[in-house]
């Protein structure tokens, strides 16, 4: 066990956990933030997806004694009601079938838009191909990426 | 798959007419709705007046409509509710939708699958909502003094024709004092204003803030998580195991085994023993349990013949499953093995076996395709508390009404001590329809006399079993000199299911006709998924129609419509199962979208099929190209008969999704075993189709009537797997009979 001062939507947080336990299994099961998904648990398909000094990553398979001072932002904290402009163009366009794949569609969607303002439909292909939709809405996950990016 | 299919009108009303508040395991409201009044909703919970059983009103308007059947994604959080308030006459933007408590007697059968929970509930919710206006009018017409009659409604508001007028909220309370009236009269279709008007999803705001909705996402204080080590292979069972390692690390309460079923339990139809002994790892926290489970040090052993007894619709039957350890590449040799064996007559009309000796052309073909995972994107899990005198259960799951006769009998408690939840799935697609890992975590729970949540890994999940059979079938078409076909064909078989539904088309539509079926036993356990069987035999049975529309010389789409034109004019034998005019009008929409045969789309490489289950028809034209030296769907034109379609754009979603999933499972999904191992287990190794695979369009067309709503969720699924053989056959001029598709081209 080890402690860990860790920054997570503007807030530090105090966690005593296994240096090697993942962020996910950090926010679900220690912090009570159940928004970040268990999906595979070995970076393969995205459902755990959270932002790493804004940057995309599977929290799945990072150790929480690799996060350092770098700021973690969660689908919890991406806005304050769901306002976040790739939030609202999710709504928008109904993405959702069952909903679980979304927090992490998103997260990678908005990190993307974050680097990429204007993707083309093949950058949102290969950005998003680590993202998997069991149910199968990619169209609307791409037509909303692209109304985002308009915002 | 059995389940009542008409809730008896009266019964229901009179059950609705029961008391019944309960547990409120999810708030959810509309994103158009005011913010303010989803607040006030929250707070009201003293407040409401019951009606109907389905329904709840405030003094302030605010509507709740009860939704009776578990969400995995077919949407009946808004679609349901939709029906209701279409009925009642309410504001949408009144409207609050929470998910029911499990109660079998008020809501039914409460049932999520078979693409029958708005065809269920079309009639009770309708009614639900139609008395408890009903129920209001009379109340004003007492308040007022005046004739019921004489009072319209529009939106929530109730008015007379001197002026008076109310909200339904100020005559709520006293509306549920009356009687639910016997006989309400429904709408007519033309009416409608709230059903066939798109509503957005009345969860969507919680999904996309990451709220918790799943049963992964369930917690209760003292909590513990645990897990199952269950044996490595089918046809394995624990030997012995040592877990003094295991219990020396951090945070974790105890290691032990035990048993799913008693030795001579009877299992109801849905009772499913993949495994029936294993180790269950309980901890603090799930990586903990995690890393102790690895700490096991477990021997395993063959676990021979098993025989298990079913408690069945015809009594107690016994089974015995094999031991043997099975090898994808044998179970193929032994499928074709059995294929040649005399098989069990389904169906025969005419005289077949004349027919193809005086055929001028035969045309035999077989399909092959593999287990397949369901792989929801939320893993098994569930809660379960079991205590001394009571039971609670809650998570994922598509049949609570079937857990709960196995509950009382694992648990030895009365029906009325165990309380179900459910909360919204990460996915179905009739895997959990199967409860086993809900029996599971009850068992623990039982244990270790503690609020336990037993989490899948992806691994775990994915070596379970539960999958798809594997299956195989054979087509024969006779033709004469003038290549009209005579004769027809289909002998199916699988492992351990026979997938044939010999009453399916084409047969009412060919004069001599035989379908034929075998099965093999096996301990690698299977359950529906999407559409059972015919989303293999959809598979088959359209590409093979397309072959035999060429060497027929037709068109394919007028082949098909030939043969139904004669199944509608001139049927051959009687238990046709489907209707043959919807069947061609999906055609014909399909037709006219695509702009099939049209010279502008001649250039393109475009696959037909089309198919009918569920009680609904459905088709697609996919259109195919090489991308990167790899066949590519770009684009889809879907055509849907689900009659009535209760909220458009979730319905296209659905149909969209569908393609996706029929593309994804054709090309890539396969569950191979070696030596009774799976040999996939986690999505490095078992292909899922990803954002870059799925086509660029896929435009989705409903055919316009006022039939009742059939089957959505499964219809669209099975033809996406022909359709896609076809334009296969297009795009790269080699014929695709084994699935997956792509892993066929990889060997050729
Ligand atoms: S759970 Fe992390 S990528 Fe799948
Ligand atoms: S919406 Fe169900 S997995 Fe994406």
């Amino acid at each position: 066990m080890a402690k860990y001062s860790l920054k997570i939507n503007g807030k530090t947080q105090q966690v005593d956990v296994d240096p090697s336990t993942p962020i996910l299994w950090v926010l679900r099961d220690h912090l009570n933030m159940p928004g970040t998904k268990f999906g595979c648990g070995m970076a393969m398909c995205g459902a755990c997806t959270v932002h790493l000094d804004g940057n995309a990553v599977r929290s799945c398979s990072l150790p929480v004694s690799a996060v350092g001072k770098s700021a973690i932002t969660t689908i919890e904290g991406l806005s304050a009601n769901g306002t976040h402009p790739v939030q609202k163009a999710w709504l928008e366009h109904d993405v959702a079938q069952c909903g679980y794949c979304q927090s992490g569609q998103i997260m990678s969607a908005s990190a993307l838009l974050k680097s990429n303002p204007n993707p083309t439909d093949e950058e949102i292909d290969a950005y998003m191909s680590g993202n998997i939709c069991r149910c199968g809405t990619y169209l609307r996950i791409k037509e909303a990426i692209k109304a985002a990016a308009k915002k | 798959m059995k389940i009542q299919k008409n809730i008896d009108r009266r019964s229901f009303l009179k059950s609705s007419a029961l008391a019944g508040g309960g547990m409120m395991l999810s708030f959810s409201w509309f994103s158009e709705a005011k913010a303010a009044e989803k607040v006030e909703a929250l707070n009201l919970a003293d407040q409401w007046s019951e009606l109907a059983a389905y329904i709840k009103i405030t003094p302030d308007n605010v509507v709740k409509i009860l939704v009776p059947n578990p969400e995995f994604g077919q949407n009946v959080m808004t679609s349901l509710p939709m029906m209701v308030a279409e009925e009642l006459d309410v504001d949408w933007k009144d409207v609050v939708v929470e998910m029911g408590t499990h109660d079998n007697v008020k809501y039914g059968p409460q049932f999520t699958g078979g693409s029958n929970s708005v065809r269920m509930y079309w009639k009770p919710l309708r009614n639900a909502g139609a008395a408890a206006r009903q129920m209001l009018i009379e109340a004003a017409a007492q308040t007022w003094g005046v004739s019921a009659t004489e009072i319209t409604t529009k939106a929530g508001v109730l008015s007379h024709s001197s002026g008076k007028t109310a909200k339904y909220g100020e005559m709520a309370a006293k509306a549920a004092t009356l009687t639910v009236p016997k006989e309400v009269r429904l709408k007519a279709p033309k009416d409608f204003s709230i059903v066939r008007n798109s509503k957005k999803n009345t969860e969507g705001l919680k999904v996309v803030t990451g709220k918790p909705l799943f049963g992964m996402d369930y917690r209760v204080d003292g909590m513990l998580i645990a897990m199952i080590q269950h044996p490595p292979a089918f046809g394995m069972k624990l030997k012995s195991f040592d877990a003094t390692a295991a219990k020396k690390m951090p945070g974790i309460k105890d290691v032990f085994s035990f048993k799913l079923y008693d030795d001579g339990f009877e299992q109801a139809g849905f009772d499913t023993r993949t495994f029936n002994e294993m180790i269950a790892i309980v901890g603090n926290s799930t990586w903990e349990v995690m890393n102790a489970r690895k700490k096991i040090n477990a021997q395993w052993e063959a676990a021979g013949d098993l025989k298990e007894t079913m408690m069945g619709r015809g009594g107690k039957t016994e089974k015995i499953v094999p031991g043997r350890l099975e090898t994808t590449s044998l179970q193929f040799e032994l499928m074709a093995e059995y294929a040649k064996k005399p098989a069990q007559q389904l169906r025969k009309d005419g005289d077949p076996e004349a027919a193809f000796k005086n055929a001028a052309q035969i045309i035999e073909r077989t399909y092959n395709a593999p287990f397949l995972a369901h792989n929801t994107m939320e893993p098994m899990n569930f809660f379960a508390h079991v205590e001394a005198d009571k039971a609670l259960v809650a998570g994922p799951i598509q049949a609570p009404g079937w857990m709960e006769p196995t509950l009382i009998k694992l648990l030895n408690l009365p029906a009325d001590k165990i309380e179900i939840q459910m909360t919204r799935m990460g996915g179905g697609f009739g895997r959990r329809a199967y409860a086993q890992y809900a029996y599971e975590a009850a068992r623990i729970s039982q244990k270790m006399k503690a609020p336990i949540h037993l989490i899948y890994t992806r691994e775990d999940d994915m070596t379970y079993g539960i999958y798809r059979p594997m299956y195989t079938a054979t087509y024969r078409a006779a033709l004469d000199v003038n290549k009209n076909l005579i004769g027809f064909h289909v002998i199916g078989g699988g492992i351990p299911e026979n997938p044939v539904h010999a009453n399916r088309f084409p047969a009412g539509a060919v004069d001599n006709y035989l379908a034929e079926g075998w099965e093999i036993p096996s301990n690698i356990t299977i359950g529906a998924f999407r559409a059972p069987r015919s989303n293999f035999n959809a598979a088959a049975e359209q590409s093979f129609l397309d072959e035999v529309a060429e060497a027929m010389g037709k068109d394919p789409i007028q082949m098909r419509l030939d043969l139904l034109k004669r199944a509608k004019e001139n049927p051959v034998g009687k238990n046709n199962d489907y209707d043959a005019s919807r069947y061609i009008g999906v055609l014909e929409l399909l037709k006219e979208k695509s702009g099939w045969g049209k010279p502008e789309n001649a250039g393109k490489k475009r696959g037909v099929a089309a198919y009918f289950c569920h009680a609904s028809y459905a088709g697609h034209v996919v259109d195919m190209v090489m991308r990167d030296g790899q066949p590519y769907v770009e684009s889809v034109t879907s055509a849907v008969d689900c009659g009535v379609v209760v909220n458009p754009d979730a319905a296209r979603n659905m149909v969209q999704g569908a393609v996706v999933d029929g593309i994804g499972q054709s090309f890539y999904g396969a569950l191979t075993h070696k030596d009774g191992v799976p040999e996939q287990n986690n999505f490095h190794n078992y292909r899922m189709i990803r954002h870059n695979e799925a086509p660029k369009k896929i435009d989705v067309h409903f055919v316009e009537n006022d039939i009742d709503p059939t089957g959505l969720g499964e219809p669209p699924f099975p033809p996406v797997f022909g359709a896609v053989a076809n334009a296969l056959f297009k795009t790269t001029g080699k014929r695709y009979y084994n699935q997956p598709f792509m892993s066929e081209q990889s060997k050729s």
